[in-house]
């Protein structure tokens, strides 16, 4: 479910929506959070929140720029937590084209993470995924390291990615 | 409690905080050197903070972040007992705010567990809970920090810039031009800054002067050139020069490149606090530390990759006047 936290990111969200709509995409409205039990052991924990372009700042300062230099028309992120003990963050940013999400995950994190099959590219480490798919950049990241995690977030990303 | 235009009054009077007895609240009073020969800096240092071997945790251990933090302080002051190096630091009648920073999410922002930590001492030493007020710009970046929202007076509180409201009136030196919080300009008395060390995307290093992007309403139009001379104008607006005079900086985790986002892959644990009155020194130890770690972890400098923090030499020109980055002006007190 989305709950937007005011009426900009709400009017930030329909816009995305309609943009989709006008630009021919298969799925006018895309939600690509599992909910609390979808994917075993996962739990949503928090509403999501939708940022435009423009109020990315809110989400991440300093970040956001790079994200904007490559296009970046909304984010969405929202929290989980697995089985009780680990603690991760979702962050979906749906870019103007693919070109866009290529873009920041030709970054160096590629460089140095596990490529891995999931969407058109992926990358892994200990307690993070990234992988793309279309226009969309996704970024899992666990809070803190367990022995399950790797293979933990895997799992989430893999649900997210059937949702895009 | 006032509004900005009183304090700035009272600035200019040579009044404000002169009651209380805080040697930072004498401080506050501006006079024509107000730099020392040599700006006194510890680095305190605890290399089991976060466990060690395979029993190493994402956050540190409580107590000793506390007795990390009291040896710091006893550094800083001379006063061995942790009570009487407060009340030698801070003015006990007064508003405090602790100017935390969440940005890059619970994986990356001041430790719930240092924040506690002050304000736990900051009540002993005779500072009423009401009278604290930890915050940041929003209301998760504080989630961030483990705090929950309380406007209650009656306990230590914690809320949120965007909650609070900012100044009608917009602050102005050089650059910067922007509204401040009126946490900062109206709610506090003193603030006491808790960055977090990390890597930045632009600024090249955010830390103690960094920080500040936090109490404006737009920091995104603050970016230009690397942050230079944005950061080190900002800090000159005289109600951040004047307030923000103290800072306990949170280098006990931090991310050595991808900031200020929260990339685990490039985390490392400093287990340090940095503490003192000049930012402009501080963030020259910080720019080192990360520095340090960048070329362990075979990175290019911050030059190379095209972000030198020169913001901090901009702080450091005599016509700011922010501070030393001139190491042999800095005394490093190492413990």
């Amino acid at each position: 479910m989305f709950s937007m936290k005011s009426s900009k990111p709400a009017m930030a969200a329909l816009t995305v929506a309609i943009i989709f709509a006008g630009a021919g995409c298969k799925k006018a409205i895309v939600d690509p959070f599992p909910a609390s039990g979808a994917i075993a052991g996962w739990q949503k924990t928090g509403d999501t929140r939708v940022f435009a372009a423009k109020d990315l700042w809110q989400y991440i300062d300093g970040d956001a720029d790079q994200y904007i230099r490559a296009g970046v028309v909304t984010t969405s992120t929202s929290d989980y937590n697995y089985q009780n003990h680990l603690e991760a963050v979702v962050d979906v940013y749906t870019m103007g084209d693919s070109a866009g999400a290529q873009k920041i995950l030709a970054g160096d994190e590629s460089k140095t993470g596990k490529s891995i099959s999931l969407g058109d590219e992926g990358v892994a480490f200990e307690q993070s995924v990234t992988f793309r798919k279309g226009v969309s950049l996704v970024r899992i990241v666990a809070y803190s390291s367990t022995p399950d995690a790797p293979q933990a977030l895997l799992a989430l990303a893999h649900g997210v990615e059937a949702k895009l | 409690m006032k509004d900005r235009r009183e304090f700035l009054k009272e600035v200019t009077a040579g009044a404000v905080l002169m009651g209380s007895g805080g040697k930072l609240a004498v401080a506050a009073i501006r006079d024509a050197n107000p730099q020392p020969a040599k700006s006194k800096i510890v680095i305190a240092r605890d290399p089991e903070l976060h466990g060690t071997g395979a029993k190493t945790s994402a956050q540190p251990d409580e107590q000793r972040v506390q007795a990390l933090l009291d040896r710091a302080i006893a550094a800083y002051t001379g006063h061995a007992k942790p009570v009487a190096a407060w009340k030698s630091l801070v003015p006990m009648d007064k508003v405090i705010g602790l100017k935390v920073n969440g940005l890059g999410s619970k994986g990356i922002a001041t430790h719930p567990a240092l924040i506690m930590a002050v304000a736990e001492r900051l009540q002993q030493a005779g500072v009423k809970p009401g009278n604290i007020i930890v915050f940041d710009q929003n209301v998760h970046f504080l989630q961030a920090c483990g705090m929950t929202v309380n406007n209650d007076p009656s306990k230590m509180r914690a809320y949120s810039s965007d909650v609070a409201g900012w100044d009608d009136e917009e602050s102005a030196w050089g650059v910067a031009k922007i509204r401040l919080t009126k946490i900062l300009s109206r709610d506090c008395d003193m603030v006491i800054n808790m960055p977090i060390l990390k890597d930045h995307e632009g600024a090249g290093v955010t830390f103690a002067m960094k920080n500040m992007y936090g109490v404006v309403d737009k920091p995104f139009t603050l970016h230009g050139n690397h942050c230079n001379p944005a950061v080190a104008d900002l800090n000159c607006i005289p109600v951040i020069r004047d307030k923000v005079r103290f800072t306990i900086g949170d280098a006990m985790s931090s991310v050595y490149d991808g900031g200020p986002g929260f990339h685990p892959e490039r985390l490392w644990y400093p287990n340090t606090l940095l503490i003192g009155e000049d930012r402009v020194a501080l963030d020259t130890i910080a720019w080192e530390m990360i520095e340090r770690k960048r070329a362990e972890a075979g990175l290019p400098t911050l030059e190379a990759a095209g972000r030198p923090p020169h913001y901090i030499a901009a702080a450091a020109d005599p016509s700011r006047s922010l501070g030393t980055n001139d190491p042999k002006r800095i005394h490093r007190v190492e413990i």
